[in-house]
């Protein structure tokens, strides 16, 4: 009989992969976005640039990738965040739930947002 | 008249205190003395109820760990003078029930250690007149950082994740676990894999990373445990690709 | 006169306080680390909203770049900004205590591990920078 095995592995690992994209692709973009464009410390790009930057199938993969995969991240060292901070074990299921319901959640809207450009 | 240090030292009866307090006792502050060296003058000279283990007063067996001003800490290996003027605290470790004084109790750690198998499994072992089981010193290094464990539980007194949660099997026994997983010798990875994947096991662990700090033998616990992570993603993606009788 | 009490007796257990990240810096750090995904989780939700922005043509787009110039939201992003870089940096330091790479019956020094990391940062940043600024 083999031995049911814990889902354990497959969350740590998009948990992972969240990092490493976290890690190399959103500093650059919040500081570029977040806080030097609205800032007017240097020009923004234009509609038709970032459009032209996404409305490809590599474009687009990136997108979603960029926004699935910390998603996953969020909701792995979150939910330890709950667990620990708060010490609220017991509501584990709620937790989960919330947790990774919502990064399935933010997966679907990411990827129906993402068909949709034109 | 020598200089002294206040030593802050927690007392506990279970059977006549609530709850512990602290007694201060002025030692003699002398610059080769170790924090183990003032608790046995306040034994030896001043009340010798105080209640503490040690042995081999040199880092090597594991028994003589304590809270020092809040951090765990072999007293045998940590100076007096560091602390000075003092005062300095001494508490029993973190993270485990008191039984007296600067006494912890540790069968929960002794549990989950045996739990997870240290020792060599063999499928089949060999005839002792086929010889012994060889090992290149490549094969050694790999695994000995992780056997250098005393076993003095520093680990698990600054592991939040073991405060909050006592299910959790903690750094020491999961990083000696890794040291027979690694060991060219043993064949038990399988029969570990079982107990250790689970989420009281490695998964139980956020990489606070503190137990590899405090470590006084530099095992590095939460470095083992982060690897056995990755060892054991592996290995669950291979049980997708080759369900069936797979080892 | 001590009572007598069964062997072994049960021990005095201390619970842990709440607050317990709250009490030394290597806990705070850490809690910060944990902390740090919900500001990259904050990047998502404005990405999802510029790409819906961007669905809705030209002037849409041109008019909710007016959204990241509120002054709540640069302080926000500057918080943010904060939290994400320390991401990085812990996650590259830490990435070569998880990873044991062995070349030669030796382990590869930290350095081997990390310092590629950072080098694709710098790369990735860089291109990215260049792509969004030509103009």
């Amino acid at each position: 009989m083999h031995k049911q095995r814990s889902n354990e592995p497959f969350v740590w690992l998009l948990f992972s992969a969240g990092g490493v994209v976290a890690a190399l692709f959103i500093p650059i973009q919040l500081f570029l976005f977040g806080v030097a464009f609205p800032l007017g410390w240097l020009n923004g790009p234009s509609y038709d640039t970032v459009r032209g930057l996404v409305h490809g199938p590599i474009g687009r993969l990136y997108l979603l990738v960029l926004c699935t995969l910390p998603l996953f991240h969020w909701a792995h060292r979150f939910r330890y965040t709950l667990y620990d901070g708060l010490q609220i074990k017991h509501l584990n299921e709620l937790v989960n739930t919330f947790c990774y319901g919502g990064a399935i959640v933010g997966t679907a809207i990411a990827a129906y947002l993402i068909w949709q450009i034109p | 008249m020598a200089e002294q240090i206040a030593v802050e030292v927690t007392r506990f009866s279970p059977e006549r205190d609530k709850t512990p307090s602290i007694q201060s006792f002025d030692v003699p502050l002398r610059k080769e003395w170790v924090v183990l060296d003032a608790l046995n003058y306040i034994k030896d000279k001043v009340d010798g109820s105080l209640s503490f283990r040690w042995s081999c007063r040199m880092g090597v067996c594991g028994s003589c760990g304590m809270m020092v001003n809040g951090e765990p800490k072999l007293t045998c290996a940590t100076f007096l003078t560091d602390y000075a003027p003092g005062p300095v605290r001494i508490e029993p470790l973190k993270n485990f029930p008191v039984m007296r004084d600067l006494i912890v109790e540790i069968n929960d750690f002794l549990g989950k250690l045996s739990k997870v198998k240290p020792w060599i499994i063999r499928q089949k072992e060999k005839p002792v007149t086929e010889g012994e089981y060889l090992q290149t010193p490549e094969q050694l290094d790999t695994y000995k950082q992780f056997s250098m464990c005393i076993n003095c539980l520093l680990c698990y007194a600054a592991c939040p994740v073991y405060g909050l949660d006592p299910m959790f099997s903690g750094p020491a026994a999961l990083a000696l676990a890794q040291r027979y997983n690694m060991d060219s010798r043993d064949e038990g990875k399988e029969e570990r894999m079982d107990i250790l994947s689970q989420h009281d096991g490695i998964w139980g662990c956020t990489f606070v990373g503190e137990c590899t700090q405090v470590c006084p033998k530099h095992v590095d616990p939460a470095g083992a445990i982060q690897q056995y992570k990755l060892t054991a993603t592996q290995e669950w993606f291979k049980s997708f690709i080759m369900p069936k009788g797979a080892k | 006169m001590a009572t007598y009490t069964e062997y072994p007796p049960k021990g005095y257990r201390v619970r842990m306080s709440t607050y317990w990240w709250l009490g030394k810096w290597p806990y705070l750090k850490f809690t910060l680390r944990e902390i740090s995904s919900v500001f990259v989780a904050w990047f998502v939700i404005e990405t999802l909203l510029q790409i819906n922005a961007l669905i809705g043509g030209p002037a849409a787009y041109t008019e909710f770049q007016d959204f990241f110039r509120n002054p709540l939201v640069i302080a926000l992003n500057v918080i943010s900004l904060f939290f994400v870089v320390f991401h990085t940096f812990t996650w590259f330091n830490l990435a070569p205590k998880a990873m044991a790479v062995r070349m030669g019956g030796k382990r590869v020094p930290n350095i081997l591990i990390s310092g590629p990391n950072y080098a694709a940062w710098v790369v990735v940043s860089a291109v990215l920078a260049w792509l969004l600024l030509r103009g």
